[in-house]
């Protein structure tokens, strides 16, 4: 047995990672060499990478479909919202605040949600989600269902000048997406990752081979919206305004996430960057059609969902065996 | 060869990557009753899904009237007069007792089999004809099973182990309307583990061994010897 | 007296939203599927009443002989070549799929018919009511929308147990590999339960178009609506789904009642609450 040892790393997973590195350090400095729309560009793609990685997690690895993720991304900001423009906290301190007050929420959530079996817990999120949506436009201190704007006093507290405010923005938004990566990354390889896996390939018998499979799918729940929700602090504080309906937006939310996601490629770590980048790609080419955009990327992933199933970065990863992450585990024989 | 009714030619079936069957060869004519033996997993159930349409096979490896009818869909191989009465009896449990031959009857072929003639044969069943389904005994249930099928008015008869987890005296209880079964002219194909049973009602015997056909003839010339050796690769 | 007034309307109201569940709940009875573009084809089937209303210049609520044939047809398709293709042991297909048709619907009627919110005018039977004493009056429409409501139930239910396609509906969802085995034909049985799905939310449709107005953007609180009153009501349970129905619209015009901006938590919350204290639904069907 001790001459056998686990390996994740592949060559082309060698690569992939010095690529992700590389990329990283470029994108970092990216304000000393990108225009200032480029960079709100980037950061709304770091967004949705990590929107769609967490969605990914949700539902391609813990097999909760969840279509109502956007209760998280507006109740993290409508708490930092509360949180600024009525108790005076930071808004830069509120983003992380923001993301436990939605774990909090996320619990009891969880508990009654769970309840519904299969499809019917996709609707029951939903329904969450609403509620969440009818809660904030019933809130007068926030102005209720028609939104408030950040006042100029918050706005001028992340940093006195404008070009400074959109750099602090960028990098948050860029470290956002690395460590939410770097966590599911992380959490694919530990034990947990293992067990997520068999509960994606074959729930039944992750089951009986002794896994707990609700208390993985609880934590990877209130996990998931502990992430969401920072992520819409951060978006919602770099538009400056929030209404009910913007913050709880299926279609921005979910529906694009789910697209990007399936578009990509579900269960596989590289599937919701790939995702992103086509997506992003066709809104730069179609974005003039309005709800034309809408309809073509909901063809375009029922097609991809009937016909390639794993996305395209599965239809690439089958075909060159590739993974840019080393998350598969292979064993290997020690040299003695 | 007007009287082959059914021919199976050379037929591999798999499940995924797991090869079941391996160019297993068998025929039966018009009229007759043929039994398929074999220990667990030796392919016999999945012979019985391949003729009745509902596995992926090629298609002339299975003729029927002369007509290929392999890989299905099942529902198309009912229409054509192929019925099976499947392993563990599959009754649909939200169905009555009616309800369920009904449910065999839907296809609409005409012959002698109806709701009357089934009460004939098994006349405990009309005692019992609006009870769910899963309310009856294990005997009975076997017994709407293979009414169900011959609702459809089939020219072959498929019957997967219908004695299984039965008692002996309801065994022989079901096995003693075989004959007023065949005796409507339709043939029957019987797989079963209960060599005796099988040797006593069919008049042609196949032996499977994993996957293979081992050993084929008449039942009354072949010897236990014969088949053991067939039956355990011994 | 006000109150009395506010718990009926909220059970007339009732009677359509177990409309929205019935058609939801009949498919996933068959066949395990929950469409997720449910209320959205609803929304369709107002725009289809809306042209044929337009082309015809006939009154709406005899636009059902057209919606409903045409919007049976619709699910027939629909079923035969896209969702049958989805079915199986993972959840996630249909799942992805409808919600995908969920988008495509909306933003394609919002293509061609805009986000201007339309109504059809049934003419004089809208304000027609019936006073029914103590200073009570109950309006005709609500009142036909009711008695649709209980005739849509019935009428699932005498097709479910009593003919032979509601045997074969039952039968392919006791065991779908099994009925194919009997001689049923899975993909046609799927696609007669969209079809009669569909033609439910045909009927539901007109009835929306006529009492208020619409646009391309509520089908997914229809959807909702009608989840709500199934889950209330208890899975499997058609007259369930009623009641489900009845205690969403009364919990609904309740909170409107206590304040404008709480009729729709209301409801929500009445769901809620039933999820949490009997996740079974207050009439599950027995099994027996």
């Amino acid at each position: 047995m001790s001459d056998v040892r686990v390996r994740h790393a592949s060559v082309s997973s060698w690569i992939g990672t010095t690529i992700v590195v590389l990329a990283t350090v470029a994108l970092a400095a990216a304000p000393w060499w990108a225009e200032r729309a480029d960079l709100r560009l980037l950061a709304e793609i770091y967004a949705y990478v990590a929107l769609a990685s967490l969605w990914n997690l949700l539902a391609g690895y813990a097999g909760l479909v969840s279509v109502g993720q956007q209760a998280y991304v507006g109740l993290g900001a409508y708490v930092l919202f509360g949180l600024a423009m009525l108790a005076g906290v930071h808004p830069l301190a509120a983003i992380p605040i923001a993301g436990f007050a939605a774990a909090l929420v996320a619990v009891p959530v969880a508990a009654l949600i769970f309840r519904l079996r299969g499809h019917y817990f996709a609707i029951g999120t939903w329904v969450v989600a609403e509620v969440f949506r009818l809660l904030a436009a019933q809130t007068s201190a926030l102005d209720g269902g028609s939104g408030t704007s950040l006042p100029a006093a918050v706005v001028l507290s992340i940093a006195s000048s404008r070009q400074m405010r959109e750099f602090t923005i960028y990098w948050i938004a860029l470290a956002q997406v690395v460590v939410i990566l770097f966590a599911i990354v992380w959490l694919l390889r530990s034990r947990y990752g293992l067990a997520l896996t068999a509960i994606r390939d074959n729930e039944l018998g992750a089951r009986s081979n002794g896994i707990d499979v609700v208390r993985i799918k609880y934590a990877v729940y209130v996990a998931v919206a502990f992430g969401t929700a920072m992520l819409g602090a951060l978006i919602f504080l770099q538009k400056i305004r929030i209404s009910p309906d913007t913050a709880f937006s299926v279609n921005d939310w979910t529906a694009f996430v789910i697209f990007i996601t399936v578009i990509g490629g579900i269960g596989r770590i590289e599937g919701p960057i790939i995702g992103t980048v086509i997506f992003f790609l066709l809104r730069q080419t179609l974005a003039d059609l309005g709800a034309i955009y809408l309809l073509i990327l909901g063809v375009v992933a029922i097609a991809v969902m009937l016909w390639a199933p794993k996305g395209l970065w599965g239809l690439v990863a089958d075909r060159f065996g590739w993974q840019v992450f080393p998350l598969q585990r292979r064993l290997v024989l020690k040299k003695r | 060869m007007r009287d082959r009714l059914l021919e199976v030619r050379g037929l591999d079936a798999h499940y995924g990557d797991f090869q079941a069957l391996f160019g297993v060869s068998m025929h039966v004519a018009e009229g007759e009753v043929v039994a398929v033996i074999g220990a667990n997993g030796a392919g016999k159930s999945t012979l019985l899904k391949c003729i009745a349409g509902a596995m992926a096979v090629r298609g002339n490896a299975v003729l029927f009237h002369g007509v290929p009818i392999g890989g299905g869909p099942a529902h198309e191989t009912v229409a054509r007069g192929v019925a099976l009465v499947p392993e563990g009896r599959r009754l649909f449990p939200s169905l009555s007792v009616e309800e369920n031959l009904l449910v065999g009857g839907q296809i609409g072929r005409k012959g002698p089999w109806n709701l009357k003639r089934v009460y004939e044969l098994f006349p405990m069943l009309e005692e019992r004809r609006h009870q769910p389904s899963p309310s009856l005994s294990g005997g009975q249930q076997q017994m709407v099973a293979i009414g169900r099928a011959l609702m459809s008015n089939p020219t072959l008869l498929l019957c997967d182990e219908i004695s299984l987890g039965l008692a002996p005296i309801v065994i022989r209880d079901i096995y003693a309307r075989i004959p007023a079964i065949a005796a409507e002219g339709l043939s029957l194909v019987i797989v079963e583990q209960d060599i005796v049973q099988a040797l006593k009602t069919a008049r042609h015997v196949y032996c499977l061994q994993e996957g293979r056909v081992t050993l084929h003839g008449e039942a009354k010339t072949l010897t236990r010897e014969k088949i053991s050796a067939a039956y355990f690769g011994v | 007296m006000e109150w009395l007034n506010t718990i009926l309307q909220g059970i007339l109201l009732g009677g359509l939203y177990a409309m929205f569940a019935a058609g939801l709940s009949l498919i996933f009875g068959v066949m395990r599927l929950v469409n997720i573009a449910h209320g959205d084809l609803i929304v369709l089937a107002a725009y289809v009443a809306l042209v044929t209303v337009q082309a015809l210049g006939i009154n709406p609520l005899l636009s059902l002989v057209i919606v409903v044939p045409v919007m049976a047809l619709i699910g027939y398709v629909l079923q035969r070549a896209l969702l049958n293709r989805t079915l199986g042991d993972d959840l996630l297909p249909p799942l992805l799929v409808t919600f995908g048709l969920s988008v495509i619907i909306q933003n394609g009627l919002l293509e061609l018919f805009t986000a201007d919110s339309v109504k059809l005018n049934a003419g004089a039977v809208e304000i027609e009511s019936i006073a029914v004493g103590g200073g009570l009056a109950i309006g005709v429409l609500p009142l036909i929308q009711f008695a649709l409501a209980v005739a849509v139930i019935a009428g699932l239910q005498w097709l479910f147990y009593r003919t032979a396609i509601g045997r074969a509906f039952r039968a392919t969802s006791d065991d779908p590999s099994s009925a194919q085995l009997m001689g049923l034909n899975n993909s046609h049985v799927f696609g007669l339960a969209m079809a009669l799905s569909l033609a439910i939310v045909a009927i539901v449709g007109v009835l929306l178009a006529v009492r208020s107005n619409f646009d391309p953007a509520i089908g997914p609180a229809r959807l909702i609506f009608g989840f709500e009153a199934v889950i209330i009501g208890g899975l499997g349970s058609m007259w369930g789904t009623l009641a489900g129905g009845i205690i969403l619209g009364v919990a609904q015009a309740i909170g409107a009642q206590l304040d404008p901006g709480w009729n729709l938590l209301a409801g929500h919350i009445a769901f809620l609450v039933v999820l949490a204290l009997r996740p079974q639904g207050l009439f599950p069907k027995v099994q027996g």
